[in-house]
């Protein structure tokens, strides 16, 4: 490749941070398992699918619905006679997806609002944080549900029910970030060196608190993991999709307890939790890692 | 005899990647009244000397070798008892940027006669009249005893840790940069108290500095330090004056002297080293323009100019050889 | 090198008039509810003088005397509430944003602390290319890279592509600050504000980056607006010195002048403190008692009686006039 040397130095830079970050984080048990758990079903979610397919139970030609696990169908079926163990696969995907997508919406409000807020200050922080407040007391359960039901059980309107419902706390820690950073001397280099107010906020105040941000949604994506599942459950849900939580909620509505089919119901309530916990471990695993205060002394 | 004398102190930093040589082979002495200047860039070790004569260190510090002779009486093996005993009551330590660690919910006079309290056992009383006397003698009003340290400028909180350093009468004084961070009005009028305070109470005192000016106005004597090692010690003006040490004199000539000419030296090349894995020999080769072919292998031992005068450096032994 | 003098001209660069900084105070919650007039912090209370091209000027005084404002407010990075700051023939201070970010090539800053006045997560080539950026001054990517390692050339600091990719951190102080000096180089200006640019480094260090500075007037021309609270170093490297005092300038002239006749009572109790290297006996000083007293209540009369040694009962009521005392030598006291 013909790149300019410095567009080569910039991937050397690349490299580099990833490098000693990764120097950093190979150290944190935490980080690690969170990190192989979420590896694990994130290959699940991408070849997954592939490999399975959700066949309907013939045994002998009869259609047997809620059998126990048999060899060839390792969790069982439900009360279609479907498989069990196919279901968790490829409802991993979606589970997945919704939790990344959400996040990756509530990440970009959150931050966008946050930045702004605190940047400019004055009226346009009292307005901003008048309105997050109004997001951030509205229990959130609640509004959700009440616009997943307006809105109609889609996997578009799930996504942004939970992304427009979870950004609020972010918002709130990367507006007192940016309020600190703003008054540091490179911010002000910056302007005198005549960069405006939009090269500011991307080149000094977002790099920043980027890691502010990451530590901070990868809790987020737990949490939209866990209210796709919860609206499911409650019966919002998009139903033609495979879902964990369509899962859990079929398995409930079905009587799977009464029944006793805990193959049913345990492999999607494990893997939410599993998943859900993996983010949780990042997110700390991450916060240790960047955070500034911590990292000083190993320079 | 002596009031204080170190010998050979050397107290190493236990990091993950082996000991940062933070201090080495300090030898110091200081008689009744008398001030030491102990001068050095930043991270020369002069904080880490300082605290090991009373061993106030952080957990991953090791005091290696070393003897303390405090009136004779040897304190480096003291039990953690025996220094409590000596801490702040013989020898007492103004920290470094300690005026800014002064819980800042509380009454300066309360936190001063609390201190009093534990560990001299005062009673309330004796302990508000000892520093209503403690505030008279740094020259602060009174009064303000009862105020709290944000409405104290940065010289008047200065001079209240000088107040607690000497509130029991310590025969040694230490100041660790006790005007960095002062105004040039300040610092002279904070140097002038210490000055003003040691003649009084003939205390002797070992006032830590990176302002060499600091050190040329108010001590009768002055060691350098340079990466961990003194490199040479001896009287101000014998050491101002006939420098023997390079890094001493690249230090002098980068001070400008408004009575001598104007004329901008030039500074030292390079950085300090790495205290993890000091340079071998003379820890100052690297950086040195007079160099020669041992101080790449050998560490100089320290050489005896003229009476109490001390440098290390193998351009001396050369020259006494000659 | 040999004494610094620079023959200087007569081709003013700056002329600085009137320039008033008043800031609101941050008053309590109840002390504002109690007094309905809001007090003002008179950071710069009426400062004049001017800068010659390749000149470097000092302003020394203690803490809070409107040093920093005053080179912030002249390069608009603080809001001037009054005066005039002419540069090149025109006012700065009715510039519009267009005009004003075309300035801030020809008129640079550099802070007094090199750690933070880098932004920790930009590589030293960012740092250095990002005022090219902001100003589109670079067609080609080549054009950059040759600009930046030119700079950094100039800064001082040999092999630029070897420090390319390296943090702030991964540099030493000595080297952050000239990487500070580079950045604001890489422009080509012609005024630095360098805001104490060397309080923070080591002695051993210090001399390098001013002996750096004075090289590049010498060479390019840069003029220099020296912020220090440190006279000698004033003294070493200014051609001429302002000494402040609580947001107004009490005397100015050539830098031998200052030191070495100084007029003014306040600058005479500055210059005796000056340390020098030898042992000396601390009577010959004149100590001021306590601190600069705060901007926000300026003493009426001359604003330094309640300090001044040689107070008279004139200066308790009649502001003292900022005068020409003898050629080149301003000052403002009743009895120079
Ligand atoms: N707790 C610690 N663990 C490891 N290394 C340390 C520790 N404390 C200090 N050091 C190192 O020991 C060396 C000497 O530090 P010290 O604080 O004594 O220097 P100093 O001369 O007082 O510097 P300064 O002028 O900045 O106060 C430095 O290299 C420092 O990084
Ligand atoms: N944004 C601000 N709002 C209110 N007051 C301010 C502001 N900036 C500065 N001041 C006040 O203005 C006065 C002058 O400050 P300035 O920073 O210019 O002093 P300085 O001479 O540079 O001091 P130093 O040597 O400590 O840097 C101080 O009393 C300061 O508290
Ligand atoms: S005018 Fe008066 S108070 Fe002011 S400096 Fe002169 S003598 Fe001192
Ligand atoms: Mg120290
Ligand atoms: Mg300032």
């Amino acid at each position: 490749m013909n790149l300019p040397a410095y567009n080569k130095s910039a991937l050397v830079v690349w490299k580099k941070n990833l490098k000693s970050f990764w120097l950093i984080y190979s150290q944190n048990i935490m980080g690690l398992l969170g990190l192989g758990i979420l590896t694990f079903f994130a290959l699940m979610a991408i070849f997954g699918p592939y490999l399975v397919s959700i066949t309907t139970l013939t045994i002998d030609g009869v259609t047997q619905v809620m059998h126990p696990p048999t060899s060839n169908y390792w969790l069982g079926t439900d009360d279609l006679g479907k498989d069990v163990f196919a279901g968790v696969i490829i409802g991993s995907r979606v589970s997945l997806l919704v939790g990344l997508a959400a996040t990756a919406i509530s990440m970009t409000i959150g931050t966008s609002i946050g930045i702004i807020s605190g940047f400019y200050g004055k009226f346009t922080d009292t307005l901003l944080m008048r309105f997050t407040d109004v997001f951030l007391v509205i229990p959130w359960l609640p509004l959700m549900l009440v616009m997943a039901a307006l809105l109609g059980p889609s996997l578009g309107n799930i996504i942004f029910v939970i992304g427009i419902t979870s950004w609020a706390g972010t918002a709130r820690i990367i507006r007192s970030q940016t309020l600190s950073i703003k008054e540091r001397p490179y911010v002000e280099r910056a302007r005198a060196i005549g960069s405006g107010d939009g090269h500011i906020m991307i080149y000094h105040i977002l790099p920043n608190v980027f890691p502010l941000i990451f530590a901070n949604t990868v809790l987020v994506a737990a949490i939209a993991i866990l209210s796709e599942t919860t609206l499911s459950f409650l019966g919002m849900g998009d139903p033609t999709q495979v879902t964990w939580g369509m899962m859990l909620h079929f398995a409930f509505s079905m009587g799977a307890v009464s029944f006793g089919a805990w193959w049913w119901l345990l492999p999607p309530g494990i893997c939410v939790v599993l998943v859900v916990l993996s983010f949780t471990f990042i997110g700390y695993a991450l916060d240790e890692v960047l955070n500034p205060k911590l990292r000083r002394r190993d320079q | 005899m002596r009031l204080l004398e170190v010998n050979n102190l050397t107290t190493y930093y236990k990091l993950k990647e082996g000991y940062v040589r933070a201090c080495e082979n300090i030898s110091l002495n200081l008689d009744k009244g008398e001030a030491l200047g102990l001068v050095g860039e930043s991270a020369s070790g002069k904080t880490t000397a300082a605290l090991s004569l009373v061993k106030l260190l952080p957990e991953n510090a090791h005091v290696m070798d070393g003897s303390i002779r405090l009136g004779g009486r040897e304190i480096s093996g003291a039990t953690e008892e025996e220094l409590r005993t000596i801490r702040w009551k013989e020898i007492s330590i103004i920290f470094q940027g300690a005026m800014n660690a002064l819980n800042p919910v509380r009454r300066v006079g309360d936190q001063i006669v609390e201190a009093l309290r534990i560990h001299e056992k005062m009673s309330e009383k004796e302990a508000c009249r000892r520093t209503a006397e403690l505030f008279d003698k740094v020259e602060i009003d009174q009064e303000r005893v009862r105020e709290y340290p944000h409405e104290f400028s940065g010289g008047m909180r200065q001079r209240v840790m000088i107040a607690m350093a000497i509130a029991c009468n310590p025969k040694v004084v230490i100041g660790d940069e006790p005007t960095t961070a002062l105004d040039v009005m300040v610092q002279a009028q904070v140097l002038q108290l210490l000055e003003e305070l040691r003649r009084e109470w003939q205390m002797g005192m070992i006032l830590i500095t990176h302002d060499l000016s600091v050190v040329g106005e108010t001590c009768d004597r002055v060691a350098v330090m340079y990466a961990g090692k003194i490199v040479e010690a001896g009287p101000t003006e014998k050491v101002f004056e006939q420098p023997a040490h390079p890094y001493t004199r690249a230090l002098i000539s980068a001070f400008p002297n408004i009575e001598g000419e104007r004329y901008l030296a030039s500074s030292i090349p390079g950085n300090p080293p790495n205290l993890l894995n000091p340079p071998s020999g003379c820890r100052f080769h690297e950086r040195c323009q007079e160099v020669i072919a041992p101080c790449k292998t050998d560490d100089p031992a320290s050489t005896e100019l003229s009476s109490g005068h001390l440098a290390s450096c193998h351009l001396l032994k050369r020259k006494v050889k000659l | 090198m040999g004494p610094v003098n620079y023959p200087g001209n007569n081709n003013e660069l700056i002329k600085i008039s009137g320039l008033e900084v008043h800031f609101a105070a941050r008053t309590g919650f109840i002390s504002s509810l109690i007094s309905k007039n809001s007090s003002l912090v008179r950071a710069v209370d009426g400062v004049d003088f001017n800068l010659r091209r390749g000149e470097i000027l000092c302003l020394a005084g203690e803490s809070g005397s409107g040093k920093t404002t005053t080179g912030k407010a002249i390069l608009r990075l603080v809001e001037p509430t009054g005066g005039e700051v002419i540069f090149d023939g025109e006012n700065v201070l009715q510039f519009n944003r267009s005009r004003l970010r075309k300035f801030r090539q020809d008129a640079q800053i550099i802070f007094q602390d090199p750690y933070e006045s880098l932004n920790p997560r930009q590589t030293v080539f960012s740092t250095v290319a990002e005022p090219l950026e902001v100003n589109h001054l670079c067609s080609s990517m080549e054009e950059k890279e040759e600009r930046v390692a030119e700079a950094l050339k100039d800064a001082g600091l040999s092999n630029p592509g070897e420090i390319f990719i390296r943090y702030p951190h991964e540099l030493s102080g000595g080297q952050r600050q000239r990487l500070a000096i580079a950045s604001a180089l890489v422009l080509k200006p012609d005024f630095i504000v360098a805001d104490e640019p060397v309080s923070m480094l080591d002695l051993s260090i210090r001399a390098g980056i001013l002996k750096l500075m004075v090289d590049l007037r010498d060479k390019k021309g840069i003029c220099y607006l020296f912020i220090t609270h440190d006279l000698s170093l004033a003294w070493l490297v200014s051609d001429r010195i302002a000494i402040m005092y609580l947001g107004k300038i009490v005397e100015l002239g050539t830098a031998d002048a200052v030191i070495k006749s100084p007029l003014h009572p306040y600058t005479r109790a500055l210059v005796s403190v000056i340390p020098v290297p030898k042992k000396i006996s601390l009577a010959g000083r004149t100590l001021l008692k306590g601190e600069t007293p705060d901007p926000v209540n300026i003493p009426p009369g001359c604003r330094f009686h309640p300090r001044c040694p040689e107070a008279a009962e004139r200066c308790r009521d009649e502001e003292p006039l900022y005068r020409e005392v003898s050629p080149n030598h301003f000052g403002a006291c009743h009895f120079i």
